[in-house]
Formats: C-alpha cells, sequence, structure tokens
C-alpha cells in the first residue's frame, strides 16, 4: 500500500463501491471529506470495517461509514474496537442497538480520557474473576458491583472501577486480592461466631468494625498463605510491614490454630486500651458479619434439612446404617463457637445424593465441622419425604383420554408405580411471524457464520478406501494386489478410493422445558437458540425434532411437537418456535420416556437427546421435587441409554446444578450462567457433541 | 521362493518394535490397578484403562509389561487406521513380495501385551478384529496369509479411552466394551501426586506441591472454561522447564495455560491462579 492519503473524490468511489450508493441515490461526499485528513492507514481501517459491515446490511455499512467518519480523528488507535462493538450489538439488537453502541461507546472514551489512566472497571475483568474464584470454590460465585468491597457470604461485591494502583495491571491484581480476601472470609469461618456481644460494648460501632476487620485480615492472610502464597505476596506489597503496635495482634492471629474468636479477643483488648481509628491498608476490604451471618442462618436451617431428610431416607432404606431411627434425644445445633466435631462418616455422606452433599459440605463450612445431631435422625417415626404444600391449587383436570401412560420410578420403594403418569401430545401453539423473522435478521451475521461453520463440518469428505470405482488409486491396494498375483491368490478388484461425504447417521431430539420458571429470559434465549440450531442443523442435514414438555402433576403430563422429525424447517414450524412459552411444572421423567420413544424409532445409528431446562426436575404439589424427580428422571435416562440413546443435557442453572453429573454422567452436560449466553453457545455445543 | 537378503532387511526395518525396558519404568500405584491387571493377566483377559489425558495409563502399562516380563507393542489409534495397519500386509520389495506382521500379528506371536491407545478414534472395522481375540477363541485370523493364530498364554491386549470425550459419533459399542476388565483411572491424591511430579520433574517437594495445588484449581473449571484440567502430565511437563532453570510463572504458562485455553477469559483467569498458587 502506498503511502499517500487518498483524495476524497478517491474516498468517495470507494465507498460508493463498497456500499452501491448511486444505487441508492446517497451521497458519500461529505463522509469522505471527513475522511480526507486522515493518514492513509486509518483510511483504509475505515474503509476496511465499512466493508465489513455493508456485508452484514448494507444500511449498518453507511452507518458506520458516517459515524466512523465524525470520530475517526478522535477514536485514532480506538478505531477497530469502536467498529466491532457496533457490529457486535448489531447481531443482537439490528441497527438500532449499533448506533446506540457506537454512541455509548464514544462517550466511554470521553470519560476514560478524564480518568486517571490505567484504572480498571469491573466489567473488564469479571469473566476472568469469575472463572479463578470458581476454581477457589469449585462452584460459581456470584459477582456484583457496588462503591466498596464486601461480601455476606453468598454475592461478592467489588467495586465498579478500581484506579488505585498506578497501572491498569496493578488494578486488575488489586481485583482479584480483595475477591479473594472477601472469598476468604466465608471459606475460613469469619462469620461463624457471633460477635455482637463484643460490638455492643463500643460506642461507635463504625469503628468496632473497622478494627474487627483489621484483625480478620490479619488471620485470613495467614491462612491464605499456605495455599495462594502469590495473592499474600500481593498483600504484602500493597500494605507494607504492620506497625509496630499491630505486630502482637499480627502474629498471634497468623498461629494456624487461630480463629475468629481470638480476632475478637484483640478487639476487646483493643477496645479496653482506648482505641482510636484504624490505620488505613489499601488491602482492606469492607466486613459486615451482620449481614453475612443473616444469610448463614437461613443456609444452615436449609442444608441441615436437605442432610437429615436424605440421611433419614437413608436409614430407613438401609436400617443397619448408623443411629438407628429414633433411638437419640432430638438436640438443638450445637451452641455457636462450641468446639464442634471434625466431619464424620465420610462413608456415609458419600453415598448421599448430590444435593446432600453439597448440603454437607456447606454445613461443613459454616459450622466448622459437623455437629453429631445433624447427623442423627429427625425424630421418632418415618421421615418425611418433603414439606408437602399441595392441595393449595387445584390439580389440573384431565381432559379425555390421555395419548399414553407411563410407570414412574419410585427410588424408596426401589418399584414402579405402574400407569402413573398421563400423558398427552398435542401440537405447540403458534407464535408470531414476526418473532422468527426478528430473530433471524436480528442474528443475520451469526447465522450466517454459524452455517459457515456447520457446512464445512459436513463439508469433510472421507476417503474410502478399496473401492471398486474412485476418483483415485489406491496405492497401497494396488500394491497388495501385485503382491497377491505374484504369490498365485486371486487378487482383489478393490483397487479405487472413492470421496464421499460422510454420513452422519444420526438423529437428535431435543426437548424443552416449558416449566414455568422459564418465563421471561430464559424462554426468550430457549426460542432465540432454538432458531440459530436449526438453521444451523439445517446446514448439516442431521434428523432431528424438538418437542417441548410441561405439566401439572401426574394426571397431567404435556408434550408439545414442536418439529417432528420428518416436520421440515418451515415456516409453519418456525411459528410454533415462537409460540414455545412459559407453561407449568417439569416432570422430567415422563417426558423422557415419551420422547426416547419416539427417538427409537429413527433408523440411525447414533440417536442423541439434548434437554434445554433451567433447572432441575420438579412438579406441583407431590413429591416429584427433591430426589424423587432425580432419581426417576435418572431412571429413565438409564433406559434410555439401554435403548441406545445418549442423553445430553444444557442447563441454565443459576443454582449450582449439583445434580447434572449425577443424571447424565460427567462430561455430558453444559451449565450456562447467563441466558443471554444460550444461543450462542447453543450452536456451538452440538458441534462439539457431533463432531 | 526363499526371500532374498533384500527382502530380509526390509523386512526386518519394517517390523513392529518389542519393547522390553533394562530399567523398572516409574509408576506409583494409585489404587488396586496393578493387582487387578496382573489378575486379569493371569486370566488371560484382556484389559480396559479409562481415564482423563495424562493421568497415567500409558506408563501404567509400561510399567506392567515390566512387571510381568512380558515384551509391549503400543498401537496409537487414529482415525485412518485400518485392519490392514494392524494385522499385516504384503509388499513388494524389488521383484518380490514379502508379508509383513503388523503391530498386532507381532505382538500375538511374541506373547507379548498389545497396547491399543485411544481405541475409539480408530476406524470401526478394526474393532471387529479385535472380537475373536478378547473372547476365549483367542484368535487372530491372518486373512491374506490364510493363517489362523491362537494366542499364546503370555499374549495380552489392553485398550485405553477417555470416556471424556463428548463425541457421540465416538462411543464405544456394548458389545466392544463388555469384553473387557475394567480399570478406572484418575487423577492421583495429591500427596501421591507431588511424588510422582517430583519425581519425573526433577524439582523439589514444595515445587511440586505447587505445581499439583495448581493442577487441582484448573480440574474445578472442567466445563467451565475448560474441557479438562490439568492432566499430571502438564505438570510433569511444568515441573521439568522449571528443574532447568525456567522461572516457575513462565514455566507454568508455556506448559499448563497455554496448552489448556484458548478463550481469554480463561487464559487469564490461569495466569492468574498461576500468580496466585506460586
Ligand atoms: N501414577 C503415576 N506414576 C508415575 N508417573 C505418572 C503417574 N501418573 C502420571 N504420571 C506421569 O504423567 C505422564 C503422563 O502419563 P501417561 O502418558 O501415562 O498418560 P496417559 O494416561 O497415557 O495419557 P493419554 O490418555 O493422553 O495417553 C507420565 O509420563 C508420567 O510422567
Ligand atoms: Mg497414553
Amino acid at each position: 500500500m502506498s503511502e499517500r492519503k487518498l483524495f476524497a473524490h478517491e474516498i468517495e468511489a470507494r465507498l460508493d463501491e463498497l456500499l452501491l450508493l448511486k444505487l441508492r441515490q446517497r451521497s458519500a461526499e461529505r463522509t469522505a471529506r471527513q475522511l480526507e485528513a486522515l493518514p492513509r492507514i486509518r483510511q483504509e481501517r475505515v474503509l476496511h470495517w465499512v466493508g465489513v459491515a455493508a456485508q452484514g446490511a448494507n444500511e449498518l455499512g453507511w452507518l458506520l461509514a458516517s459515524q466512523g467518519a465524525e470520530y475517526a480523528v478522535e477514536l485514532g488507535d480506538g478505531f477497530d474496537a469502536w467498529a466491532r462493538a457496533g457490529l457486535a450489538a448489531h447481531d443482537g439488537g439490528g441497527l438500532d442497538a449499533a448506533r446506540a453502541a457506537w454512541r455509548l461507546a464514544i462517550e466511554e472514551l470521553r470519560a476514560s480520557a478524564a480518568r486517571p489512566s490505567g484504572s480498571v472497571a469491573l466489567a473488564e475483568v469479571e469473566g476472568r474473576l469469575k472463572r479463578f474464584l470458581q476454581a477457589l470454590h469449585g462452584r460459581p460465585l456470584r459477582l456484583a458491583g457496588a462503591s466498596r468491597a464486601w461480601t455476606d457470604g453468598e454475592t461478592l461485591w467489588l467495586p465498579e472501577r478500581l484506579a488505585r494502583a498506578a497501572d491498569a495491571n496493578g488494578n486488575r491484581r488489586l481485583y482479584t486480592v480483595l475477591a479473594v480476601q472477601l472469598w476468604a472470609q466465608g471459606r475460613f469461618g469469619s462469620f461463624n461466631v457471633d460477635p455482637e456481644p463484643e460490638l455492643a460494648q463500643w460506642a461507635d460501632r463504625e469503628m468496632a468494625l473497622a478494627w474487627f476487620a483489621l484483625f480478620e485480615a490479619m488471620r485470613l492472610e495467614a491462612r491464605l498463605e499456605t495455599e495462594l502464597p502469590g495473592i499474600v505476596r500481593d498483600i504484602r506489597d500493597l500494605r507494607g510491614p504492620w506497625p509496630a503496635a499491630l505486630q502482637p495482634a499480627a502474629e498471634s492471629l497468623a498461629r494456624p490454630e487461630a480463629t475468629t474468636a481470638d480476632s475478637l479477643a484483640w478487639l476487646a483488648e483493643q477496645r479496653k486500651v482506648g482505641a482510636g481509628e484504624t490505620p488505613i491498608f489499601p488491602h482492606l476490604t469492607g466486613f459486615d458479619p451482620l449481614a453475612a451471618r443473616r444469610l448463614r442462618a437461613v443456609r444452615i436451617a436449609r442444608d441441615s434439612k436437605t442432610l437429615r431428610r436424605a440421611l433419614n431416607i437413608m436409614r430407613a432404606v438401609d436400617p443397619h446404617s448408623r443411629g438407628g431411627a429414633g433411638d437419640r434425644e432430638q438436640a438443638p445445633l450445637a451452641a455457636e463457637g462450641d468446639a464442634l466435631p471434625p466431619d464424620l462418616q465420610a462413608e456415609e455422606l458419600q453415598g448421599l445424593p448430590p444435593d446432600a452433599q453439597a448440603a454437607a459440605q456447606s454445613l461443613q463450612q459454616d459450622l466448622d465441622g459437623m455437629p453429631p445431631e445433624i447427623l442423627s435422625p429427625a425424630g421418632p417415626g418415618a421421615w418425611q419425604p418433603e414439606e408437602r404444600e399441595e392441595s393449595e391449587a387445584p390439580v389440573a383436570e384431565p381432559d379425555g383420554r390421555p395419548d399414553a401412560v407411563y410407570d414412574e420410578w419410585d427410588y424408596r420403594r426401589e418399584a414402579w408405580r405402574r400407569d402413573w403418569c398421563h400423558l398427552y401430545e398435542s401440537e405447540g401453539p403458534a407464535g408470531e411471524d414476526a418473532w422468527v423473522e426478528g430473530v433471524r435478521s436480528r442474528h443475520a451475521h451469526l447465522i450466517r457464520s454459524i452455517r459457515r461453520r456447520f457446512e464445512s463440518l459436513r463439508g469433510e469428505d472421507k476417503a474410502e478406501r478399496r473401492q471398486l470405482d474412485g476418483e483415485e488409486i489406491d496405492l497401497d491396494a494396488q500394491v497388495e494386489a501385485r503382491a497377491d498375483r505374484r504369490s498365485g491368490s486371486e487378487p482383489s478388484p478393490r483397487l479405487f478410493i472413492h470421496r464421499r461425504q460422510i454420513e452422519r447417521s444420526l438423529a437428535v431430539m431435543f426437548m424443552v422445558d416449558m416449566s414455568g420458571s422459564t418465563k421471561g429470559w430464559v424462554n426468550d434465549a430457549e426460542r432465540e437458540s432454538l432458531v440459530l440450531l436449526c438453521e444451523a442443523i439445517e446446514a448439516l442435514g442431521d434428523r432431528y425434532a424438538i418437542y417441548g414438555f410441561s405439566g401439572w402433576a401426574r394426571t397431567r403430563c404435556d408434550i408439545y411437537r414442536i418439529k417432528s422429525f420428518t416436520d421440515r424447517y418451515d415456516a409453519a414450524t418456525r411459528r410454533r418456535i415462537a409460540g414455545i412459552e412459559a407453561r407449568d411444572y417439569t416432570r422430567m421423567g415422563v417426558a423422557v420416556r415419551h420422547l426416547s420413544g419416539l427417538l427409537q424409532g429413527q433408523a440411525t445409528r447414533h440417536k442423541l437427546l439434548v434437554t434445554l431446562s433451567d433447572g432441575r426436575p420438579d412438579d406441583h404439589g407431590d413429591e416429584y421435587r427433591g430426589r424423587y424427580g432425580i432419581e426417576d428422571t435418572r431412571r429413565a435416562l438409564l433406559e434410555a441409554r439401554e435403548k441406545g440413546i445418549r442423553g445430553y443435557c444444557v442447563t441454565i442453572d443459576r443454582h449450582g446444578a449439583d445434580y447434572l453429573p449425577q443424571l447424565y454422567g460427567p462430561a455430558h452436560y453444559s451449565v450456562i450462567d447467563d441466558a443471554k449466553k444460550l444461543p450462542r453457545k447453543l450452536a456451538e455445543i452440538y458441534r462439539k457433541l457431533t463432531a | 521362493m526363499k526371500p532374498t537378503q533384500a527382502a530380509r532387511s526390509t523386512v526386518s526395518a519394517l517390523a513392529t518394535p518389542l519393547t522390553q525396558p533394562a530399567a523398572e519404568p516409574y509408576y506409583h500405584a494409585v489404587g488396586d490397578e496393578v493387582e487387578v491387571f496382573a489378575a486379569a493377566a493371569q486370566s488371560q483377559l484382556p484389559v480396559m484403562l479409562k481415564g482423563p489425558t495424562g493421568c497415567g495409563k500409558t506408563r501404567f502399562v509400561e510399567h506392567m509389561a515390566w512387571r510381568l516380563g512380558r515384551p509391549l507393542v503400543t498401537v496409537a489409534c487414529h482415525d485412518d487406521l485400518t485392519t490392514a495397519d494392524l494385522v499385516g500386509r504384503y509388499l513388494i520389495v524389488g521383484d518380490e513380495t514379502v508379508w509383513l506382521d503388523g503391530p498386532l500379528t507381532a505382538a500375538v506371536r511374541a506373547g507379548a501385551i498389545c497396547y491399543l491407545d485411544e481405541i475409539v478414534e480408530a476406524r470401526k472395522d478394526t474393532t471387529v478384529v479385535i472380537h475373536p481375540l478378547t473372547d476365549t477363541r483367542r484368535a487372530l485370523p491372518v486373512e491374506k496369509r490364510g493363517e489362523y493364530l491362537t494366542a499364546p498364554p503370555d499374549f495380552m491386549l489392553v485398550i485405553s479411552w477417555n470416556p471424556g470425550y463428548q463425541s457421540v459419533l465416538k462411543e464405544m459399542k456394548p458389545s466392544t466394551r463388555q469384553r473387557f476388565v475394567a480399570v478406572d483411572f484418575d487423577y492421583p491424591q495429591a500427596e501421591v501426586e507431588a511424588r510422582i511430579v517430583a519425581h519425573e520433574g526433577g524439582v523439589d517437594a514444595a515445587t511440586a506441591g505447587r505445581l499439583v495445588k495448581l493442577g487441582g484449581l484448573t480440574r474445578k473449571l472442567k466445563g467451565a472454561g475448560l474441557d479438562e484440567g490439568a492432566g499430571t502430565r502438564l505438570l510433569v511437563h511444568a515441573a521439568q522447564l522449571i528443574a532447568r532453570g525456567m522461572h516457575p510463572l513462565a514455566a507454568c504458562t508455556a506448559a499448563i495455560a497455554r496448552p489448556l485455553a484458548d478463550e481469554p477469559d480463561t487464559r487469564n483467569a490461569l495466569d492468574d491462579l498461576i500468580r496466585a498458587v506460586f
């Protein structure tokens, strides 16, 4: 490329070519004049992006050209990022979204010019921080923006923006340091002791909390040291050496056996000597034991209930396991702060369903161990399956005879309940045409790129060797034939390689959760992703069907046909996708049974049942929620497996989805933390799954 | 007609190598796998090793071959692997045709352990030839030669597969699976893994411990950014780089973070984890 700047008329001609302006009777004269001032290399960048945008939609290209010319000088090197932001917005929300994103990006740019350089926004680090914390915690943790860093033990709040450190790297590191310390408060028991008696003795509560926070920070720093020395190094760099007056406290709280009670003892000490303000350290987070303890109490109650129930069920099934039912007084939870025995009966806990295991784990963290009362039965007599709130709302009246009846698995009896579920299959109601068209045009860009990706998957030819006929000679076969002739045996006439498109021989059933909990975002995301997915699978040519499921107790299990294996992906099908809506409950087992029956009828070699859901199995008012539903669903999936059907689950579950490995087996599910990501992810998952 | 010198030297150059290591390949047992394998070997049963990548399956087979004093033949399966690649084929040398045993045939003749690594990657028809070897017949028909080989007692078939792979098109048929005694492999316990990393990577216990800690953290990202966490192999690689004098951060980035992830958020999170652990 020559260095010479393009003149306005040259730019105009290029834009003309890219945007077919003559045809549209538009003039790019003004835009071209604005761009004339730029260096050649920048001019080319702008033209490049105009071309890219115009491929998506001509109008988008025009918008980019006019807006870009306006701001090109101001944007400088940031032009590429700016252009990309608008194109991405266009994928999701069309021209208006692109216009808004571009305006926003300019405002951001102007705001950041006024900001100290090197500051970092939470939004920039949120993704990596979430992953980082998941690795520490083993489960996803919630992150949210706030004016200062603090945690209630369930959500970590972090400042929206950090500018304290000298550069961006430093500020990113500061985010990590703050997040780890907040995580450590929950992990190492900062909220396990009631600080109220001590706090009450202070005239200035804020001051007391500040000192408490400082002592806890000392203790947690030492606890972190063995696990995450790199973080502690960063903390030390931030805080410098402790002032001499604080040294004794820091040393004593660094002992491995120090607990929050020791921090409180130091707090009392501080009160007695007449504490002033705390010194300020840049690494300290906020500290709110009150809020955290409130949530902790709720959590303990919930988790003990879950755990007790599971243990009771287990002992009812196996009366020989320890602590047989009802022979011990039910004691209240051990008094707070009492020394509690460490975790008991590891092998017993192992036999529990995942939700109970998760409850046990969370209890151990909340209570520094597991009090024995929790592991003893909930009282004489049998277990309660689950609090029953039924008979409040009427169970839906079945209309007419069901299309099919199915057995259901009762894990407590280890027996089938015969003809338990009544299933009604009907055609899914039609939604609006306009909705699907909206999705298709909004995502035109994405759809095109997904289709390209999928087409290339299909386009992979497979070389079939040793054919009677073919495009190429099979050298191996030739050699063999020659050898055969020489050794006197009959040579094979199969001497060619034939290139054939790979036959995928795959049928896929999508089972879509239409339960009430999907209302709103999740339902939108489900529908959008189905549209994208259909576009993608059409490119591949796999056989597929889509059915929705919902229901209201066992006598009213509904299956909605959105697309059968023989239906084409036509306007009617698309309307039915648009018509998918949130209805009632999630009785999953019967849906799996019915749909795997339909799938089994397919003559393909591979069969795949993909569930799209937002949570665990659940149904109105009966025992289906909780373990019963999970066990029945698991059973149904096992039956499907025996029929040669592979199950896979894509879940948008904000509650961690601990039960999925048990249902689908490891590696046979994906959890998507944000419904908005589903449309992009689903096609990708499908591609991986069938590659 | 006897093969000429030229033909013989070609065949011996191409023949399947039967490895029999002089020294004991280092292997640290994690569960009862050694006993199970030895018992299966005595009972002339084939074995299937299941487990994530880099957790010691290959090393285990090498170790067991040494322990049992049998030669080992390893075949890395791929999607173009044909029956002839396993069983053998005729070659033309000059003006003659000579037969060359494939690795499976060679192993049967020698009474060796034949290890088919990642069996699901092979073409479907290859699984057919192993069927008669895995039941009471213990036989390998070499159709081209009109031979029907019966495996000696010392011959043993071992296959591996990683159930973490997701594609439905790569499932193993029940009729194949159910012929094998299965041994589950998983990442070893932290202390054991640290000992392995220290031994294999030539680093001190503290460094090994940190590498194992890092490995454990990445494994919690399975399904949340990573398809699979770091296997022992990656930790050993990082240790080896560190032992050569590379800075631990750089070594872990190069040997662990980069091979695992491409996506920016995950890459950055891995970098942060490395920094936090070292
Ligand atoms: N139990 C163990 N004892 C000794 N070394 C081990 C052990 N587990 C893993 N290793 C080390 O890890 C490295 C990788 O193991 P190996 O090659 O056997 O993995 P693999 O399970 O065969 O993986 P893949 O499925 O990718 O083939 C070995 O070279 C060895 O250094
Ligand atoms: Mg291997």
